[in-house]
């Protein structure tokens, strides 16, 4: 008996269409997991469902949930069936809970809607459910508020106001792709535990392939608002038929051309003890000022052509050093060296500047919206002496375009013209006009989709080779490093714990913490090994 | 402003640009025209021909000199602008470097000096103040534009630092300066491009407070003197013959309502254009 049943589901908004044609069915019990990337229509589907769709839709097809059409209800009734039938877990955190309101009012508001209870008993039952989510009461009283919690406490508070009636049909919108790994490890484990113990239908919408062979027992593949496969689990292994599935399930499983370069001996950039505190700047009468350090110590070099990985999770320091080693920010003691020069922040001459060249990881914020493309990659040249003429300026940037796999012609062209891939690629392209030493890549390659993201690492492989440029690789991400990288550091609160061979690091561990990063990272190899 | 326009679509603009800048469009027209011609000479009294209600020879009437109002309001609106669109440059000339320097140097104790400093301007009622300065420095419009100029300088401070600020914290800002791009370049060539939307919306709503604070000072007798007319003191000088002659009241009343209608419009319909979280996307 299927719990919900979604039958050839038609949405357009504004004459665009969106969802073509969907038919897919969940059971009680089981986990239904939708993967596609950026556009295909997931999260339209899933707001299909719970009818909170954009002004100006259009939705024609079924959607019947326990034999009710939910397409043909009132948008009164739709209310009541929200939260009480249809559970949502949103992919932020951070704003899908009310600041103002202490965690064990939000849940238990979930509970006063749809039940006529007083608010003590309402609250007790909340303080219950905060429990069964792995927030328990002596540890995380439910008067704290959202602000006290970490991202993944507070997804935790979010799952537990979905599963607060009981419904039967939990969806999850990227559920843990705004958490760090070992977070969303356990989150995951969360999750199957729920839907085993309550029956519940999960629908989980994701974008990452590892995420679902981990859980799900069907999946359907979405592409440009259609479904291009379906089935079991299992033919994630050797029952894809569709070209796109097979090849976004080659690019999770990302291997990189193999890094073929000689390492030299010879010291490029040489980070030596440095630390970095931020002080609160407050004005207080009474106590001391309170220091975070964000980064304690830290030494580590990087070779001429070498390729160096930085991982750890948010808030652990890394973006710190990029700060240090760009000489944006201070440092407070410790000496950073590039080439037998040292950066100050308060002064770093445009001989070492142009040395140096960062991507960053937001293709959309990483660039002047008001600037045309060539404006945007021959920025740097402004550190160039000699004048250079505009004729000449054109000429390096239609080549280095070319170079980064885009058009000569698109020099024309603003930023808003491209996709997040592309605009990757242009950012690459700047980095490289001044031929530098070192890139530092700030996790320039997390924000997108799969399929992009393999082609953007094997440019920059084979970037660094033709160029003989060195990485400084900065990434939440494991399994990212593992590819492009010789050496990799791991980094936890401010600290170096582990450093050493790549291959050395991810076969034998020494570091606690990077045992357990390397559990916790989803693991598509041994997932789909799992399969039957 | 041609940038800004280059990637959208006119058509995007609402109705409520369109009506406000057609109001607009009059008042500066009427203004231009009054530098070449004016029907009547507003300088030459006419005792013979005074209260006359409109007709076709004085097509707004006259006054209590026998002055043509059509003429008076046509040159009235030449001082009312002028005083407004100078205190509004005045305001953009050192309100937005202020706004920009603070937002380059955020948290430091320059930022504080200028940021509180504006509070303190803030913290005067605007009018007062200028009626105080017109009453120290004597009346004229020279004397008004410097007073309503002045309260100009921190709007602007604080709309170009609070937008400038979200400008500082984007990625692009940190490419711009790993390409050893200095604070002043930065600001000119990355942040006032990307600030401009803003300004000019605030630009359309401090015109048209402009434009309203003239009124007020030359109707309390402290903006343009005789034998110069404005707008306010024609309302001022008809208050007592309201009863024999409320024509006299009533156009440069509606003149100043057209004027400040009109670019309130304008304002909130350039807002909405270029802010599209605030609009239904079309897309």
């Amino acid at each position: 008996m299927n719990l919900i049943k979604v039958n050839n589901l038609n949405l357009s908004i504004h004459e665009k269409e969106i969802l073509k044609g969907l038919s897919f069915e969940g059971k009680a019990g089981e986990i239904l997991g939708i993967i596609g990337e950026s556009g295909s229509g997931k999260s339209m589907t899933a707001n299909s469902i719970i009818k909170l769709l954009p002004f100006g839709s259009s939705v024609t097809g079924e959607i019947i949930l326990q034999n009710k059409n939910l397409l043909e209800t009132s948008e009164e009734e739709m209310c009541t069936i929200r939260g009480r039938d249809i559970g949502f877990i949103f992919q932020e955190p951070m704003t899908a809970l009310n600041p103002l309101k202490t965690i064990g009012e939000q849940v238990s508001e979930v509970i006063r809607i749809h039940k006529k209870i007083n608010k003590f008993d309402a609250l007790n039952s909340a303080a219950t459910i905060l429990d069964r989510v792995g927030l328990p009461q002596t540890d995380f009283p439910s008067t704290r508020y959202p602000f006290e919690l970490s991202g993944g406490q507070r997804q935790r508070v979010v799952i537990a106001m979905a599963i607060a009636i009981k419904p039967k049909l939990i969806i999850a919108d990227e559920p843990s792709t705004a958490l760090d790994v070992t977070t969303q490890a356990k989150l995951i484990k969360l999750l199957k535990k729920l839907v085993i113990e309550d029956n519940i239908c999960l629908i989980m919408i994701t974008h990452d392939l590892s995420v679902i062979a981990e859980m799900a027992d069907k999946i359907i593949i979405m592409r440009n608002g259609e479904i291009v496969e379906r089935g079991k689990i299992n033919i994630l292994k050797n029952g894809l038929k569709n070209d796109y599935s097979k090849n976004l399930l080659k690019a999770s499983n990302y291997k990189s051309k193999n890094l073929n370069k000689k390492i030299s001996n010879q010291t490029l950039l040489k980070v030596d003890n440095i630390s970095r505190h931020y002080s609160d700047n407050s004005f207080r009468f009474f106590g001391e000022k309170k220091v975070f350090k964000a980064v304690k110590n830290v030494s580590f070099s990087i070779n001429y052509n070498e390729n160096v990985g930085l991982v750890g999770e948010s808030g652990c320091g890394k973006s710190t050093i990029t700060r240090a080693i760009l000489g944006l920010d201070p440092i407070i003691n410790g000496k950073i060296i590039l080439e037998g020069d040292e950066i100050k922040a308060s002064n770093v001459s445009k001989n070492i500047r142009k040395k140096l060249q960062v991507v960053f990881q937001d293709p959309y914020g990483s660039f002047n919206p008001r600037h045309n493309v060539l404006k945007l990659i021959s920025e740097p040249l402004y550190l160039e002496q000699s004048q250079i003429s505009d004729y000449e300026k054109l000429n390096i940037v239609k080549e280095l375009l070319e170079r980064v796999g885009l058009n000569a012609e698109d020099h024309k062209k603003f930023i808003h013209e491209f996709s997040g891939g592309q605009r990757q690629r242009i950012a690459i392209a700047r980095s490289l006009i001044l031929k530098p030493k070192l890139i530092i890549l700030d996790e320039a390659v997390s924000a997108l989709d799969v399929s992009i993201r393999a082609q953007i690492l094997d440019l920059l492989v084979e970037l660094s080779e033709s160029y003989g440029l060195s990485y400084l690789f900065i990434s939440h991400d494991l399994s990212l490093v593992k590819s492009i990288t010789s050496r990799v550091l791991v980094m936890k609160s401010g600290q170096i714990v582990e450093s050493g061979n790549t291959k050395d690091i991810f076969n034998s561990p020494s570091h606690a913490y990077t045992k357990s990063l390397i559990a916790s990272s989803p693991n598509l190899e041994s997932s789909l090994r799992r399969l039957t | 402003m041609m940038p800004l326009l280059k990637n959208k679509n006119l058509s995007n603009l609402s109705f409520s640009f369109w009506v406000g800048s057609i109001c607009v469009l009059f008042v500066f027209l009427l203004a231009i025209v009054s530098f070449f011609w004016t029907p009547y000479d507003v300088t030459s009294l006419e005792i013979s021909n005074r209260f006359k209600t409109p007709s076709y020879n004085h097509f707004l009437g006259t006054d209590h000199f026998g002055r043509d109002i059509l003429s008076m309001i046509m040159v009235g609106t030449q001082t009312s602008i002028a005083v407004a669109m100078v205190a509004v440059g005045i305001g953009i000339l050192f309100g937005l470097p202020l706004g920009l320097i603070a937002a380059a140097k955020r948290g430091t104790f320059f930022d504080d000096l200028v940021m509180r400093f504006n509070d303190l301007i803030f913290a005067f009622p605007a009018l007062i103040i200028a009626i105080l300065i017109t009453a120290v420095l004597g009346p004229g419009a020279f004397n008004a534009i410097i007073a309503i100029g002045i309260f100009n300088i921190p709007v602007f401070a604080r709309v170009a630092r609070g937008a400038a600020l979200t400008q500082w914290s984007k990625e692009y800002i940190l490419a711009a300066q790993v390409s050893g791009k200095g604070t002043i370049l930065i600001s000119i060539e990355h942040i006032i491009p990307n600030i401009l939307n803003l300004l000019i919306v605030q630009a359309t709503i401090q015109f048209s407070l402009g434009i309203l604070a003239e009124a007020a000072l030359s109707y309390v007798g402290l903006g343009a003197q005789p034998p110069i007319p404005s707008l306010g003191r024609m309302l001022a000088d008809s208050q007592t013959m309201i009863s024999i002659a409320p024509h006299m009241a009533i156009f440069p009343g509606l003149f100043i309502v057209i004027t400040v209608l009109g670019l309130n419009l304008m304002g909130d319909g350039l807002r909405d254009y270029f802010d599209p979280k605030l609009k239904v996307s079309n897309s």
